[in-house]
């Protein structure tokens, strides 16, 4: 016959759910009594979960609460404004995904089918509404980007420059409260929205930053040195939460009387200068994982200083930590919810603030399982994208 | 980089000064740590002006709110009953409707308050720093807060103190029900001294059963190791709500300790702790005339009690005193309530949050509320 049948191993290797089984679980019998016990474990943790989700648990304090988990204090009449910015981005993600992974249709069907998944979830006929438009949009999107992938590249790039900037201006607004877009406070921002914003401002901004802190610990001005030493190490030797007390509760103090600074934009400056200085070492990390060779090859071909970094190093010490970056940008998202110690409503703020409520007394685990399970589909999310990244890109392989 | 290292060199900065000059008062202040260094700078800020008999900060934060059309409050926005945004959005509970009173004294609409959740830790420094115009947030009016930390305490809205609660179907109503039995406490706590002082002067014999913590304290209950479990009873009733059924115990009435919470305004301003505190006021004088929301239209129409015409702004200016509109009173009453509808809608016997009026009943009922003669 072919060749492929000869190569396949002794009849007694072939695989078969039995075979395996026999193989792998009960191969032996301390094997065989792992097994067991271990199912046993998870059959009792699982069975006990699953009745409790399904017969016990009162989820109503998390249907009736949703928008308050979503967006917090959100005034209603103006929600409306961050489904568009959310669109937005679904749009651009349409695009990206068309543009630069033309063949990762799984991931494709993925993102974008998310938000009408959501839709099935019990929640008001007008998210559902702005759910299945989501879609809609992340579809028309990508059959945009499919048809232009050549020219439309630069265009997606701006969007997704300025996508930061949109999203906030439509949250905040910008008129008075008779305007079109009145301004809503950044009080009244709270649940997932801040958690996101709070998330994204500190990876965008920190990023720069820690990039140039690395350089600087790697510069030969002993000056720029020794400020970046002393700021990543004063940083990195403090936890996050005295960092976010100095900017919410002694920050005031040395403010002239009357001037205050908006909390959420303290917290904002006080995530991103301390993830700066995690990032920083990571990308030094990567830095120094470059030949020296790189350095030399560059110069002889007659590159400058910055031209080296910028063409020749920076792009493959990056690409080497695409791992630890997500993982750190990974922390940023679940570090962010320190703030609700310090008074801000983010995801965890809110869940708390829901618990008081007289009508849902006692359902803390309810409401937590229901916090944990959005961290965890947003964590593990952006963990699954850049391993399509790094497979995309040939980390590990090349 | 620089403003971390700006941040701490001026907190090192600070508290040399303050450790020069400090010694005479109080020698262990230096080594006690940031937040008593920080505060002692703030009362620097409110110095008498001259000896013309206005002081310089009068008036400031009324100004200062008006002009900014509504009033900032810091609220707990995690004690059922007493402060928590609703499903709806909105903020509910007994401290909050006290801001909507302040907000209804001042505007003439309870609805002008923006709400702003702090935390314990902060709850000072934001009042010192002025990003709230007032606290009201189950804070409990004590010397140092009244002196140290640069505010004052205007009223007591809420007598809080250490209480006890019970399983409903063990019948037990008052203290002395108790003897015999076993109570489970906090070791190391005021609550645990309070218990055995009042359980002596009662003559009461009981077993204590102690706990490190809070929560083991309360898991230890829920078990039914003890016949009851005693802290301070706001406490209890958020303790109680994440009980199996929160509807099987109650809250006996008694109050064991001192733990009085009421609003707090910075120092150096005597016309907003003057309006703060005759809100409250004017809330339980209304309720000693019977004035509510539903019938103050009525009453005031036909009002014949001079101090009830005083303080629905019939006759006197009592609100130009304050630097207020003279229906400052009216306004509260109409758009808020007197202090016995806010304690029944966020803390009365219909509510999940009940607890007793006890001390927090008027004078005439044998409780503490008493307001001064609005004249």
């Amino acid at each position: 016959m072919t060749q492929t049948n000869s190569l396949l191993p002794p009849l007694t290797e072939r695989s078969g759910v039995l075979r395996w089984m026999r193989k792998n679980l009960f191969g032996s019998w301390p094997d065989a009594i792992l097994t067991i016990v271990g199912a046993l474990i998870i059959y009792w943790a699982v069975k006990g979960f699953l009745t409790w989700a399904f017969t016990i648990a009162e989820w109503e304090v998390v249907s009736a609460n949703m928008r308050l988990i979503m967006v917090g204090q959100y005034p209603v009449k103006e929600v409306g404004r961050l489904w568009i910015a959310l669109g937005f981005l679904v749009f651009l993600a349409g695009n990206s995904l068309a543009i630069w992974a033309r063949k990762s249709y799984f991931v494709t069907i993925l993102l974008l089918g998310f938000p009408a998944l959501l839709a099935f979830l019990p929640i008001g006929d007008e998210s559902r509404g702005w759910l299945f438009s989501l879609t809609a949009l992340g579809l028309v999107g990508w059959g945009i980007g499919r048809s232009k992938p050549e020219s439309l590249g630069k265009i997606v790039i701006f969007g997704w420059v300025i996508s930061l900037p949109i999203f906030v201006l439509l949250t905040r607004g910008f008129t008075s409260e008779d305007g079109i877009m009145p301004i809503v406070g950044t009080n009244l921002w709270g649940g997932l929205l801040l958690t996101f914003l709070l998330t994204v401002v500190g990876i965008i901004f920190s990023f720069p930053l820690g990039v140039l802190l690395a350089l600087g610990r790697r510069s030969e001005l002993p000056a720029i040195r020794l400020a970046s030493v002393t700021y990543i190490e004063l940083v990195r030797g403090v936890p996050l939460i005295t960092i976010l007390f100095v900017s919410q509760l002694i920050l005031p103090l040395f403010l002239p009387p009357n001037m205050t600074i908006d909390r959420v934009l303290r917290a904002m400056v006080g995530i991103t200068l301390f993830s700066a200085a995690y990032l920083a070492e990571n990308v030094r990390g990567g830095l120094q994982a470059i030949p020296r060779g790189q350095f030399e090859a560059a110069y002889a071909l007659g590159l400058n200083g910055v031209q080296t970094m910028v063409f020749i190093i920076l792009p493959q010490a990056l690409r080497l930590i695409i791992p630890i970056l997500v993982g750190q940008f990974i922390a940023v998202f679940k570090d962010t919810a320190l703030v609700a110690i310090v008074g801000l409503l983010d995801l965890v703020g809110i869940a708390k603030t829901v618990l008081a409520q007289p009508d849902f007394l006692g359902l803390q685990r309810e409401v937590y399982v229901f916090i944990s399970l959005i961290y965890w589909v947003l964590s593990y999310g952006m963990s699954y994208l850049s391993q399509q990244l790094e497979v995309k890109l040939g980390v590990g392989k090349q | 980089m620089g403003k971390t290292l700006w941040i701490v060199s001026f907190l090192l900065g600070a508290s040399l000064v303050l450790a020069a000059c400090g010694g005479g008062t109080a020698p262990e202040s230096t080594s006690n740590g940031e937040t008593i260094t920080v505060v002692e700078t703030v009362v620097v800020e409110v110095p008498a002006e001259s000896a013309v008999s206005v002081p310089a900060g009068f008036g400031v934060t009324l100004e200062t709110v008006r002009a900014r059309g509504n009033l900032i409050c810091g609220v707990n926005s995690q004690v059922p009953g007493f402060g928590y945004v609703g499903a709806d959005g909105g903020y509910s509970g007994f401290d909050v409707d006290y801001c909507r009173a302040l907000a209804a004294a001042i505007f003439g609409d309870a609805s002008k308050v923006e709400f702003r959740p702090v935390t314990a830790a902060e709850r000072f420094t934001a009042l010192q720093s002025g990003e709230i115009d007032i606290l009201s947030r189950n804070t409990t009016w004590s010397l140092v807060r009244d002196t140290e930390l640069g505010g004052n305490f205007t009223a007591t809205t809420f007598y809080d103190g250490q209480g006890m609660m019970v399983p409903t179907e063990s019948g037990i109503t008052t203290l002395q029900d108790l003897a015999g039995g076993t109570v489970c406490v906090q070791t190391g706590t005021t609550t645990e001294l309070n218990l055995a002082d009042v359980m002596a002067s009662l003559g009461i014999d009981y077993t204590p059963a102690v706990f490190e913590d809070a929560d083991s304290t309360f898991a230890a209950y829920a078990e039914g190791r003890c016949d009851a479990v005693t802290t301070d009873k706001s406490g209890l009733i958020s303790r109680r709500t994440v009980l199996t059924d929160p509807s099987a115990h109650v809250i006996l009435d008694v109050t064991m300790s001192k733990e009085p919470l009421g609003p707090m305004v910075r120092h150096g301003d005597d016309q907003w702790f003057d309006i703060a505190q005759w809100t409250v006021f004017a809330m339980i004088a209304a309720e000693e005339f019977g004035i509510t929301s539903a019938n103050v239209d009525s009453v005031r129409s036909s009002a014949t009690n001079p101090e009830v015409m005083r303080l629905l702004g019939l006759e006197g200016e009592m609100g130009l005193k304050l630097g207020l509109n003279n229906d400052w009173g009216y306004n509260i009453i109409k758009l808020v309530g007197n202090y016995e509808e806010v304690y029944n809608r966020n803390l009365g016997p219909d509510t999940p949050t009940y607890i007793p009026r006890g001390y927090n009943s008027l004078y005439t009922e044998g409780g503490l509320l008493y307001a001064p003669p609005v004249r």
